[in-house]
């Protein structure tokens, strides 16, 4: 495979690699990066645990062939919490049971940041549009829903339901 | 329903618990928010070989041949493994609690029992080098004719399935299935106001975690090898990998306990000992993780059933008898399937007083997927098929299913048809407070019993 540059831009740094053009975004990012918050569940594109932000829009990094974020922002989990204070959205799955065994929540809480940039006041509807693409085995999605309106409500300024 | 928590039970609470009803954090909940919580696969080593499984494209065949020439001369492919490798390549996970004969080999080396069989481990520097190598071990097979029904695998003449069972049963204690004898169904039937027979049957169901099955085995100093695994079985796994490797236990060392993703489907022990084996001959770390499709094709699943329920039962409600006979496919090799066999067997009268029952619980070998653990494996098909019945039952003879429960519902101090006296039974309350909740009417002589018979 041909060694490629690539240059972007990931969370708060700037990333210079060479990299085989084969390598998906997911790959570059765990095993090259050493970033393992963004999960591999299927590697075709099914399961959503790979979820990261391009330009600020929820792409499945297993898909994304690297060589594609050339010159882009792409976010991950990592970068959610802003120097060790945690998101609304991470505070509201503590406080709301909305992880179980915690495999899929990273790419539920990119999903879900992706809406809420989006979309300050989603409707429950569009919150389940927002995570249609994210499975979750352990049967979690009711309180996975809530827990996002209750960061929606937070960020907004209201006050977020209490448990 | 605070009355009933407080009434029933009493003499069994310790009311200085004080726990129960109050919400506590999970104690990893920070971790996966943050994607801080390390699954087995978010570690990273120098050096990590990856191990790509050859497996079986056929139901049921004999391996004529086998040749790795190919796969070897495959850049970055460090080396494959065959049975021939394995130091005790016969096992089954339940030897440990006397669950035998060991059925199943590690690496198929005879002939291939399912589709997916694992044959020949190829290891390489890369995850491409991996599946090239695997494409191009060249396995020569003798197909043969498969079976896939419970029933069509006990009929004489079936294709013979697990020569280490030498029939295409588990053998209990001598018997071709497991049995529960309790009273004289035959003469119940014939003295009850009717009597139905009906059929039930279960598809295998795949957990399919969101985190495949997997592990990575990295060599220690001093010539010992850790495992970081996402088993539900840690010390399984560490048993069954010592014996399989006739290694010393203190060579190997299991790290887990994060699962993304169990519900039972990773308590077998598959991926492990052939990571382990392979670590120590290439003296490398070796990552082995199922693809999304290996997960859904080879992954043991829950057990289909199949089910056939007689029960007499009088116009006054009561069921006088009820004749079970069960089939469990457990596929090709036992793994959990006989304990899941005897479980179904005595839980099958379900959680109902019934003076004369029968059951044949048979444990069946097919040419499917081995089937396995998964949530209350051997009871929950078994309960679809009794509550189905229940209410079947109920319409028939014009009872509410609810009163017809709970009256047929075990008290304290009944004997179970395995011989067991029933003891902390709250069905009959559970019942009740369900009705109350949902609204459900039940009459006033139902709402007056009791779990505790009373001297009734």
């Amino acid at each position: 495979m041909n060694r490629i540059p690539l240059r972007f831009h990931l969370n708060d740094a700037e990333i210079g690699e060479f990299i085989d053009s084969g390598t998906t975004l997911l790959s570059l990012l765990r095993d090259k990066l050493g970033l393992t918050a963004t999960k591999s569940g299927c590697n075709q594109g099914s399961c959503g645990a790979c979820t990261v932000l391009i330009n600020g829009a929820p792409q499945l990094s297993c898909l994304v062939l690297a060589a594609r974020c050339e010159g882009k922002s792409v976010a991950t989990l990592e970068g959610v919490s802003d120097n060790g204070t945690l998101h609304p959205l991470q505070r509201a799955f503590m406080d709301g049971f909305a992880a179980q065994c915690g495999f899929c929540t990273p790419g539920m809480i990119i999903a879900a940041k992706a809406l809420l940039d989006r979309n300050p006041d989603p409707d429950r509807g569009e919150v389940i549009d927002a995570i249609s693409g994210n499975i979750c085995r352990c049967t979690g999605y009711e309180p996975i829903i809530d827990a996002i309106l209750a960061a929606a409500a937070e960020m907004r300024g209201g006050k977020r339901k209490s448990a | 329903m605070l009355e009933y928590s407080s009434k029933y039970f009493a003499e069994e609470r310790n009311q200085s618990l004080h726990e129960v009803g109050v919400e506590r954090p999970r104690s990893d909940v920070q971790g996966h928010v943050t994607g801080r919580t390390q699954f087995y696969a978010d570690r990273n080593f120098p050096g990590l070989l990856h191990l790509k499984m050859v497996r079986s494209p056929h139901h049921h065949a004999r391996i004529k041949s086998i040749d790795v020439s190919k796969a070897l001369k495959v850049p970055g492919v460090v080396r494959v493994l065959t049975a021939a490798d394995i130091p005790s390549n016969i096992y089954t996970i339940l030897c440990l609690i006397q669950v035998e004969p060991n059925d199943e080999p590690v690496l198929a080396f005879d002939k291939v029992r399912y589709k997916g069989e694992q044959i020949v481990a190829v290891l390489a520097d890369s995850q491409r080098a991996a599946r090239e190598g695997a494409a191009r071990v060249k396995v020569v097979y003798e197909p043969l004719p498969a079976v896939f029904d419970v029933e069509e695998a006990l009929k004489p003449g079936a294709p013979l399935v697990n020569e280490y069972h030498g029939r295409n049963w588990f053998t209990y204690e001598g018997h071709h299935c497991r049995r529960v004898r309790h009273g004289d169904v035959e003469k119940a039937f014939a003295a009850a106001d009717h009597v139905i027979e009906e059929k039930y049957q279960s598809s295998p169901i795949e957990h399919a975690p969101t985190e495949t099955t997997g592990c990575i085995v990295v060599p220690d100093s001093n010539d010992r090898f850790t495992c970081y695994s996402n088993t539900q079985a840690l010390y399984f796994t560490l048993d069954n990998s010592a014996l399989i490797l006739k290694s010393p236990f203190h060579k190997l060392r299991l790290v887990g306990g994060t699962v993304g993703g169990g519900f039972g489907g990773k308590v077998d022990v598959i991926v492990e000992p052939i990571a382990f084996l392979a670590a120590m001959l290439a003296r490398r770390p070796v990552k082995y993780e199922f693809s999304r499709e290996e997960e859904m094709q080879v992954s043991s699943p829950r057990a289909a059933e199949r089910i056939y329920i007689k029960d007499g039962v009088m116009n006054d409600g009561r069921i006088i008898a009820r004749k079970v006979r069960l089939y469990v496919d457990a596929g090709a090799y036992s793994r959990h399937s006989p304990y899941g066999t005897t479980k179904a067997a005595a839980h099958m009268p379900g959680p109902y007083t019934i003076p004369n029952v029968w059951v044949d619980s048979h444990c069946v070998y097919t040419n499917r997927t081995p089937s396995s653990a998964m949530r209350g494996f051997g009871v929950t098909i078994g309960d679809f098929a009794l509550e189905v019945q229940m209410d079947k039952l109920a319409r028939l003879i014009g009872m509410d299913p609810m009163e017809f429960r709970i009256l047929n519902a075990y008290r304290d101090g009944d004997l179970k048809a395995h011989g067991k006296e029933t003891t902390g039974a709250a069905l009959v309350e559970c019942i009740q407070a369900a009705a109350q909740l949902a609204d459900w009417p039940i009459g006033e002589r139902y709402k007056a019993m009791s779990s505790q018979r009373k001297g009734a």
